[in-house]
């Protein structure tokens, strides 16, 4: 646009651009969401679990962390069920520790959410800046990069999440789990996680880096760090975003897994994994509610985030479609 | 050849004649044997496999009674009171086909005072063993012992000659993690032997056939098969679906509805097993509390533990019902055992917290407490309820439950601050309580006394007790040392457990209280 033709009052006035809202609303995304009633629900269900997630300690009627807030004279009680002995109301029943079921799969889903996005952005960040890296510089350190991946790559990730976890525990000294379970949780998970991150990135930058822009870019003098963040980055976060959404689903997963064998968070501060492995031994003797809604929960977690991913991605990637 | 075709067709003979009978027993617990070395460890389920391969001179048989085993009389030395005389039997064979001699005894009972076995703290009382001849075999103690044969009851023979040809002629050092030929494979005169063995996985037996007592047991059995299963949920399911014949420890959960299976069936009673809690008394400072001393060693930071743990609720909502609340490690079977003593206290939080500040820890502390997962009726699941009740009285406790082996290997190691274990007593007697759990941690003796617990008057009176004829001055000296440990509250008591096997409802077998099976007594219903 020449900046110097002239414009004359005579003529009419732009209309005002129309709102971010409106855009947002008038794009693809928002129509692909509105005809698809499956995501509906599975945005309805995330959200509501998120909710539920956030503000458990408001919602939920007991703190099932805290020790002193269990009564274990209550232990089994059916759910809907009011307690003979304490009074306590349990809408999804109690487990054999006299925990709130309920109460248990909001915190549960809380450690759950927190050890999933917490892994994924660990993931994410290590596993990008490895790939920007590889594909970018090239040479040894892509090589490098790329064998290392390829073997970790051969491993089942729940395997290397694992060892990482064995590895980190064996440093750490007993008294310490406890506390730091979480932290573990989530470096395991996430050093497990990294490779496709890198993979995708390292693909994406390679043919980033060869377009006009990023020449232009190296004629005028830019440094390479403000290249690769400034201009490459941008370009190849796009599909990043969309693992990073599925993998979402897989992290949580993941970190029920190794709670369920047992190595994840400890009994007295249970996640959804950690609920369903308590409650599976009481699988054949009648007090099925303390396997079963934990169970459940995890099970529309995971599934609704996955769901969104998967839309997610077919929507920001339309070669897919 | 000659000898590989004899071999075959002694096979295909044993064959024929066991064909009527050809029975395999599928068996399942939740833990396996930590090792196949005899000597190397005192533990229940280690116990319960080597039975079955080995023979002990003398054992308990399903009703606990005193069996003869490889000994066939035994008695005082009528000349000498400090000699006990045991009459071997003959024409007994191993399992490998070299022949049993006194010999073989002589060295077995060496073999288990070597300092890495820890049977030795059943034979501190022996100052020698000699092979008079090839059938009699003489022990001498120290002091007149009138308990000695009681204690030689998981004590198993070995050959010396295999020891010698494999490198065993030590007992496996199991704290150190140390592997030996006799951890993994195994040769004894029992009714069994080893086919194969995968540890934590798969031990297979097959019948012997030149078993000494084919003929006086049942010995229906021909193919036993051991898998041992962790998960309850995961056992329970297995005997139901029909994958193992017989359960040995069913999930007090589960008990009801095992019974009311279509062909499946409960065996229920007492167990010689009592589940307590342990604490490191005698430490300057613990290593896991977050405090610069140890509160566990202000008698009243114990008191007020013993008042927060609430045994009845375990008893109840843990337990279902299936245990009985203990004040006294010694279930009421035992010589020594008082009812009074085994009382309960009942839980008492204000008395407890009021102990609590009177003893400088108002505010409380934080401790962490290990478990075994595995090993005990629901052992994790109490380990928690006490987390919830001891947070009642201030103690912030960090629960570390693990499989039995590691917790077991640690706890050898002392590095515990805070732990659970259950103690058996296969002698019958309090001694047995008294020298592994109670007497100084020193030599041959309190070698599973972890608290640092140490009395001078409990010492004098565990050595006594051992050597003492007299049966009324010996239960007088029992009763004055359970007093002392009850009043100082050397550990916290949970409760006497109880004991359920299921299995197949054409099994005729009746539950041991030690919680060792004898498969040569089973017989199937036809």
């Amino acid at each position: 646009m020449n900046q110097d033709v002239k414009t004359t009052d005579t003529v009419p006035v732009a209309p005002p651009p129309p709102s971010r809202l409106r855009t947002f609303l008038a794009s693809d995304i928002v129509y692909s969401w509105q005809r698809q009633p499956v995501v509906i629900i599975a945005t309805l269900v995330t959200l509501t679990m998120f909710a539920g997630a956030l503000f458990a300690p408001w919602i939920a009627p007991q703190n099932p962390f805290d020790p002193r807030q269990l009564e274990l004279i209550d232990a089994f009680t059916p759910p809907l069920t009011t307690s003979d002995f304490t009074g306590n109301f349990y809408l999804l029943g109690s487990d054999s520790q006299g925990r709130d079921v309920f109460s248990a799969i909001l915190y549960g889903s809380r450690i759950s959410l927190l050890v999933g996005f917490a892994a994924v952005l660990f993931a994410l960040a290590l596993g990008t800046a490895l790939g920007l890296m590889a594909g970018f510089r090239g040479g040894w350190r892509d090589a490098l990069i790329m064998r290392i991946a390829d073997v970790q790559l051969t491993f089942p990730s729940i395997l290397m999440a694992l060892l990482i976890f064995g590895v980190i525990r064996g440093f750490l000294p007993r008294s310490m789990h406890a506390e730091v379970a979480i932290i573990v949780l989530i470096v395991a998970i996430g050093l497990s996680d990294w490779v496709q991150y890198a993979r995708a990135v390292r693909g994406a930058t390679m043919v980033e880096k060869g377009k006009e822009y990023v020449q232009a870019a190296r004629v005028i003098g830019l440094p390479d760090h403000r290249i690769l963040f400034q201009h490459i980055l941008p370009n190849v976060m796009r599909p990043v975003l969309v693992i990073g959404t599925i993998g979402l689903a897989l992290a949580i997963i993941a970190e029920a897994t190794l709670s369920f064998l047992g190595v994840g968070m400890p009994a007295t501060q249970p996640s959804l994994g950690t609920l369903i492995r308590v409650g599976q031994d009481y699988m054949f003797s009648g007090e099925w509610w303390i396997l079963l809604f934990p169970g459940v929960a995890l099970l529309l977690l995971a599934l609704s985030v996955n769901l969104l991913g998967d839309w997610l991605r077919d929507v920001l990637n339309p070669k897919l479609r | 050849m000659l000898r590989k075709t004899l071999l075959a067709s002694a096979v295909a003979a044993a064959m024929v004649a066991s064909a009527a009978h050809a029975e395999t027993l599928r068996w399942t617990r939740s833990a396996d044997s930590l090792t196949m070395d005899p000597h190397s460890q005192n533990e229940g389920p280690t116990h319960a496999v080597n039975h079955q391969i080995f023979d002990t001179l003398i054992y308990q048989d399903m009703d606990v009674e005193y069996q003869p085993g490889l000994a066939t009389e035994w008695f005082v030395h009528g000349d000498d009171p400090h000699i006990w005389v045991f009459k071997i039997r003959e024409g007994v064979t191993f399992h490998e086909g070299q022949a049993l001699t006194a010999d073989d005894v002589v060295f077995s009972l060496d073999r288990a005072r070597h300092e890495h076995a820890d049977m030795r703290g059943l034979l501190t009382s022996i100052k020698e063993v000699r092979a008079e001849d090839d059938t009699t075999v003489h022990v001498e103690t120290h002091e007149p012992n009138p308990l000695l044969p009681n204690n030689l009851t998981n004590l198993f023979i070995m050959s010396r000659e295999w020891a010698e040809e494999h490198g065993v002629e030590e007992p496996q050092n199991y704290a150190a993690g140390e592997e030996t030929h006799a951890v993994r494979n195994a040769n004894g005169t029992g009714p069994f032997r080893v086919v194969s063995r995968e540890p934590d996985v798969r031990t297979v037996f097959e019948r012997n056939d030149d078993y000494w007592g084919i003929d006086h047991y049942p010995m229906e059995i021909t193919a036993l098969i051991f898998t041992p299963i962790e998960s309850a949920a995961t056992r329970v399911a297995a005997l139901l679906s029909g994958e193992v014949d017989l359960l040995q420890e069913t999930p007090v959960q589960d008990i009801e509805r095992l019974a009311n299976a279509p062909g499946l069936k409960n065996e229920q009673g007492a167990e010689n097993r009592t589940i307590f809690l342990g604490v490191d008394l005698a430490s300057a400072e613990l290593r896991s509390a977050d405090t610069d001393d140890n509160p566990f060693a202000d008698r009243r930071v114990r008191e007020a533990i013993d008042l927060a743990v609430d045994q009845g609720t375990i008893r109840t909502a843990v337990m279902r019902g299936n245990a009985q609340p203990a004040g006294m490690i010694a279930p009421p079977f035992v010589n020594g055992y008082s009812a009074e003593l085994d009382q309960v206290i009942p839980s008492d939080l204000v008395r407890a917290n009021e102990l609590m500040a009177e003893a400088g820890y108002g505010d409380g502390f934080r401790v962490s407490l290990q478990c075994p997962n595995d090993r005990y009726v629901n052992d994790e699941q109490i380990c928690q309820a006490v987390v919830s009740m001891l947070s009642r009285i201030g103690i912030t406790v960090d629960l570390i439950a693990q499989t039995r082996s590691l917790h077991f290997a640690e706890l050898a190691r002392g590095e515990y601050d805070f732990y659970m274990l259950g103690w058996g007593v296969p002698t019958m007697d309090s001694e047995y309580v008294f020298n592994y759990l109670y007497h100084t941690k020193e030599g041959d003796r309190g070698s599973w006394n972890f608290t640092g617990y140490s009395d001078e008057r409990v010492d004098e009176l565990t050595v006594a007790m051992g050597q003492e004829t007299d049966e009324e001055t010996r239960n007088e000296m029992i009763s004055e040392a359970w007093q002392i440990v009850h009043d100082e509250i050397v550990y916290i008591p949970i409760h006497h457990q109880m004991l359920t096997w299921s299995m197949r409802d054409d099994i005729d077998f009746k539950v041991q209280s030690e919680n060792t099976p004898h498969f040569k007594y089973l017989k199937f219903n036809d």
